[in-house]
């Protein structure tokens, strides 16, 4: 048995609204090998997209603890968690510039030299060879959405997190980008959270799945046990 | 019209307060129709600002014979209450008191100092507490300006700046784009004032140094002077702010705070 590289453990988080405070996820324990696929699912409001902030602590837990590869999350600088736990957020958020510049700029962080090769490489991954020198802000959803994978695929991470990275876009460019993500994560062997609220796409992409009502774990399991149960 | 009605000089300058005052109003009144929020606040910054002028009239009259150094506290004062009315602007952003407090002591407070102490503002006291109250009275929108338009970036641009943090970026990184923005536009108008000056606007101060017999010359160039100092104690206040601002919209983990 593989050692998982992400690892949560009794995961919490509440928060304060005036007087009230209120738990949105409650003791949310799983982990992740290394090229697995943890597919997240649940009704909205239960708290995935929470959950997914909590493991590259965008947002702060308020008990329990997030392992990457063993080491507590509280004694890594956030910076460095953040760049070993990558995320692709539904929308793609590309910043104003070229695509190159978009590519470069998580290396450009933490002072990792990153040359037009090495961003032509990895477009040439996602599909977009020969896109480096385009405005960014001009591209379609599909294409941006693609930037924004090979972007936090240009810090090298060993987790990728990621938020309904295609239910922004187009049937085509769905199953596009999903092929494309999948891809990823076997060749890379990257530990993936997969948040979805596709069935469908669950079953077709998960070796797992995590189902959280309520800000709490319902089921864990392969997807044939957990999405038998749905049905 | 009033002139011939009213013949003292402090009749005159009441009836006419009042005049401005009931046309303000109206527009205030037709701004509330319309629904423009800003409505709602006009009379009672009305009757504030008359109030807060006719005192502060009556203390330069009683200190206009007093020592220069007077004015040393009168200036200070002014700063810190120019500090609450920033805050009001951004109430939601932590420590936003001490951070305009900071940001304006820098602008307006050491434009003043350095000025006085080169001779440029004349130490008179009644030069340096009006054309130093104009200083802060400027710096205090430009404070303001900033603060509400880089918390409106923020707020509208929520997901780049979390992709930034989410790729690693220091948190003064991820909001360079919106300090800049917001530095830009709370210069704007500092920068239009020099740029019409006297040919769309013959400003306050020279009017009332012709009025008095001064020079023409001079006070133009004065004015100029004037102008100049507006806009480099807001570029020194905005430059603290960019430096101080960003610690305030970001928790200690470097996440972007909400609701700010
Ligand atoms: N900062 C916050 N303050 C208060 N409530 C919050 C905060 N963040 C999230 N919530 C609440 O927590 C719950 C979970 O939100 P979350 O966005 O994680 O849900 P989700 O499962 O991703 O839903 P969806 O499928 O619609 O994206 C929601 O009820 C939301 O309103
Ligand atoms: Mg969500």
């Amino acid at each position: 048995m593989p050692v998982p590289v992400l690892q949560a453990v009794d995961l919490s988080r509440t928060v304060t609204i005036g007087s009230e405070t209120r738990p949105i996820l409650q003791n949310i324990s799983f982990a992740v090998q290394p090229g697995e696929v943890l597919a997240i699912t649940g009704p909205s409001g239960a708290g995935k997209s929470t959950l997914l902030r909590l493991l590259n602590r965008l947002d702060e837990p308020s008990g329990g603890d997030v392992l990457v590869d063993g080491t507590s999350f509280r004694s890594l600088s956030p910076r460095e968690l953040r760049r070993r736990v990558g995320m692709v957020m539904q929308r793609a958020f590309l910043f104003p510039g070229t695509v190159y510049g978009n590519v470069r700029y998580g290396p450009a962080q933490h002072g990792v030299p990153f040359s037009n090769r090495d961003a032509d490489a990895l477009l040439e991954q996602v599909g977009m060879a020969g896109y480096g020198d385009r405005d960014a802000l001009t591209l379609s959803g599909g294409e941006a959405q693609r930037i924004s994978i090979a972007r936090t695929l240009a810090n090298q991470p060993e987790v990728l997190l990621l938020d309904e990275p295609t239910s922004a876009l187009d049937p085509d460019a769905k199953q596009a980008v999903e092929l494309l993500l999948a891809r990823v994560v076997r060749e890379r062997q990257v530990a993936c959270a997969w948040v979805t609220h596709d069935y469908a796409q669950a079953r077709r992409v998960a070796d797992r799945i995590l189902r959280i009502e309520a800000g709490a774990v319902t089921a864990l399991g392969t997807p044939a046990a957990v999405l038998l149960e749905q049905e | 019209m009033l002139r011939l009605l009213f013949h003292t000089q402090l009749s005159l300058g009441i009836a006419q307060a009042g005049f401005v005052a009931v046309t303000t109003l109206i527009v205030a009144i037709l701004a509330r129709r319309r629904g423009a929020r800003a409505g709602a606040e006009i009379p009672l910054a009305l009757v504030r600002g008359l109030a807060q002028i006719l005192l502060i009239g009556s203390i330069l009259a009683l200190l206009m014979r007093g020592p220069w150094w007077t004015a040393i506290p009168l200036l200070l004062v002014m700063i810190f209450i120019a500090a609450t009315i920033v805050r009001q602007r951004v109430p939601r952003l932590p420590g936003a008191y001490t951070l305009s407090l900071w940001c304006m002591s820098a602008g307006a407070g050491g434009v003043i100092l350095v000025m006085a102490a080169a001779g440029i503002i004349d130490t008179r006291i009644a030069m340096l507490v009006p054309v130093g109250s104009m200083i802060i009275a400027q710096n205090m929108n430009i404070q303001s300006l900033f603060l509400n338009r880089f918390l409106a970036e923020l707020e509208s641009h929520r997901g780049e700046i979390e992709s930034a943090l989410a790729l690693g970026a220091q948190p003064e990184a991820a909001v360079a784009p919106y300090l800049q923005a917001a530095f830009h536009a709370s210069l704007i108008p500092a920068t239009d004032n020099l740029r019409s000056l006297g040919i769309v606007w013959i400003p306050g101060i020279m009017t009332g140094m012709l009025l008095s017999g001064a020079s023409p010359i001079y006070a133009a160039l004065y004015q100029f002077v004037i102008l100049a100092m507006i806009f480099t104690a807001g570029g020194l206040s905005c430059l603290t702010a960019t430096r101080l601002a960003p610690s305030r919209v970001f928790t200690r983990f470097q996440q972007l705070r909400t609701g700010l």
